[in-house]
């Protein structure tokens, strides 16, 4: 499946790129990338060489330290060029280890503070009310970012302003800074929390791309409710030795860990 | 001030379809106007500062020119990060709009001053800093703050009661003091709503002999450099007059210009202690109690232009 290609090549480009650039938050990136790859491939409406496009579905990568992914998606989607991943987070560099507005074709928003790209992501779908434009918001943020009190704030209005032009996915990867979010700070009966703030939601398995795409191509998944998707994901998805392990939210692999990834990615 | 911004953003709003409401569930009895007659454009968030800024910087991404309204310390300090970051980082048109600057909420207490907002907004990169002296000027810092392209915050006074000081409508740029009175003896650089104070201190100066001169500064940031160092070649004695934190408001944007300025004045602040009110009391009452009021003023401008320490 050629989807199945994107996703193995974007996990490669985002291995290098991380260990060129002995950065952090490798894990983070990987279990994102199926729903890059089903969002950027299949279900939205993007323009890569008129990213401006008034009529584009806007993407904001709420979790920006996952952006490794984020900015090789947007390469190989045709937004910029392979090589400018060289620049990812070293110095001279233009592409910041949390995504900045302007730092590339196809980034929407400045993210990295936690908690900043749902709000950000309802008032883009206001904008598409008032200016009666078809395109969607998708906002992809991570678990333990739903801690942040300000998600809760956007999740209540969205709900109350029935926005189905509005898409959260939640990169449920069940693993943040200090541990297992179910020990951190339980995000359980999360489904039910969102259903109750008026959102219709779907929870699926994050890595199967044809389930993601399906899910995603049918928006809004009710009328008159904004959707979410709880994509259950694993930490470091594609590396045996990075899945589920909390080290790899920190760690750069080395020569040789980055050559045993790339072998087991190929 | 509160009811000349309003009355001139519905005007604005009328020309202007980039022009969007938000309010964090502020402005009872005031905003109903604009929102029937712009549903579109006008949002109530319910009370949520931290997402008012945060959906305002996703309007404005979208080509829209949103004004976010609420009391002064929740329009700037409940979302701090997100002026910051969504805002200022972005460097989009999102005009913040604080009633109640300083001590107006007097009797309500700390949690509703705002005598931090100037020092923490200044201090953001992009942000211009309105502190209009009366509602005449808060119009012009309304209408300016809507012709520039990055980010604003304008902090107003009270809702209708602020006194007109300026009798015609003076010259309002970007970054430029307004002379409303030159004086001799010692000068009064004044921000936001202690304009009226700073021209009655004058007058009643004048019964003791002190001619005082009186400018408003109602962009705080950015400063007007010439003007302050122009002052102080001049000779003059410079006193500031804010109602606002000793610490990082017009006092120590002026005292930056003149340090650094090579200027030499003699200069003093007149500013609320770094201290929050502890007393009970109006905005009458609390200014008086913290050298705020005319007769305060009065008295630290003689003890300053005599010669000595400001009492």
């Amino acid at each position: 499946m050629v989807l199945n290609r994107h996703s193995r090549e974007i996990r490669k480009q985002v291995v290098h790129a991380v260990s060129r650039s002995n950065s952090s938050h490798i894990g983070s990136a990987l279990s994102t990338v199926d729903v890059l790859v089903a969002l950027y491939f299949s279900a939205m409406r993007i323009y890569p060489k008129d990213h401006k496009h008034p009529e584009r579905d806007r993407f904001l990568l709420s979790k920006g330290h996952g952006c490794a992914a984020l900015y090789a998606t947007l390469s190989r989607a045709g937004f910029f060029e392979e090589e400018e991943l060289e620049k990812f987070h070293v110095d001279g560099g233009k592409l910041p280890g949390h995504s900045t507005l302007h730092c590339a074709p196809g980034i929407e928003a400045s993210t990295g503070s936690l908690g900043h790209g749902l709000p950000i992501g309802v008032g883009m779908a206001l904008a598409a009310r008032i200016d009666k434009r078809k395109y969607r918001t998708f906002v992809l943020m991570g678990d333990g970012e739903c801690d942040e009190g300000s998600v809760w704030e956007a999740a209540l209005f969205a709900g109350n302003a029935k926005l189905d032009n509005l898409i959260a996915i939640i990169d449920y990867n069940k693993i943040q800074s200090f541990g297992y979010t179910k020990e951190v700070l339980d995000l359980e009966p999360l489904k039910a929390k969102w259903e109750s703030f008026g959102w219709s939601a779907i929870e699926l398995d994050g890595h199967d791309l044809a389930a993601l795409t399906k899910t995603l191509g049918s928006i809004p998944f009710e009328k008159g409710k904004p959707s979410l998707v709880i994509a259950h994901t694993v930490k470091g998805k594609g590396v045996s030795f990075m899945e589920n392990r909390l080290e790899w939210h920190y760690k750069s692999p080395n020569e040789e860990q980055k050559k045993r990834a790339l072998e087991e990615l190929e | 001030m509160r009811n000349a911004f309003i009355r001139n953003l519905t005007e604005l709003a009328r020309k202007d379809a980039r022009i969007v409401l938000v309010t964090a569930d502020m402005g009872f009895s005031v905003f109903e106007k604009f929102m029937e007659e712009f549903p579109d454009r006008a949002f109530n968030t319910g009370i949520a500062e931290q997402n008012s800024v945060g959906i305002a910087s996703g309007l404005a991404l979208c080509k829209k020119i949103p004004f976010v309204y609420s009391i002064a310390p929740f329009v700037t300090m409940r979302p701090f990060e997100q002026v910051r970051i969504d805002v200022c980082y972005q460097n989009l048109p999102v005009k913040l709009v604080g009633a109640g600057g300083g001590l107006t909420y007097g009797a309500l207490g700390p949690t509703h001053h705002s005598i931090e907002d100037i020092s923490l907004m200044r201090a953001l990169p992009n942000m211009t800093v309105f502190c209009p002296g009366d509602p005449v000027e808060a119009e012009l810092s309304m209408l300016e703050a809507h012709r520039i392209p990055g980010p604003a915050y304008i902090r107003l006074g009270k809702g209708g009661g602020d006194p007109i000081v300026h009798k015609t409508k003076p010259k309002f740029r970007l970054g430029k003091g307004i002379v409303l009175k030159k004086g001799k003896d010692v000068a009064i650089i004044s921000t936001g709503n202690m304009l009226q104070t700073a021209v009655q201190a004058s007058e009643e100066l004048k019964k003791h002999g002190v001619d005082c001169g009186v400018v408003s500064m109602p962009v705080v940031k950015p400063i007007d450099k010439e003007l302050i160092i122009s002052m102080a070649n001049e000779g003059h004695k410079i006193l500031t007059l804010e109602e606002h934190s000793i610490i990082g408001g017009l006092g120590s944007a002026v005292a930056e210009v003149l340090a650094e300025g090579e200027a030499k004045a003699r200069f003093a602040r007149i500013a609320l202690p770094d201290r929050f009110c502890s007393e009970v009391g109006s905005q009458e009452y609390l200014r008086d109690l913290y050298g705020l009021s005319v007769k305060k003023v009065v008295s630290k401008v003689i003890g300053f232009a005599g010669g000595g320490e400001p009492r």
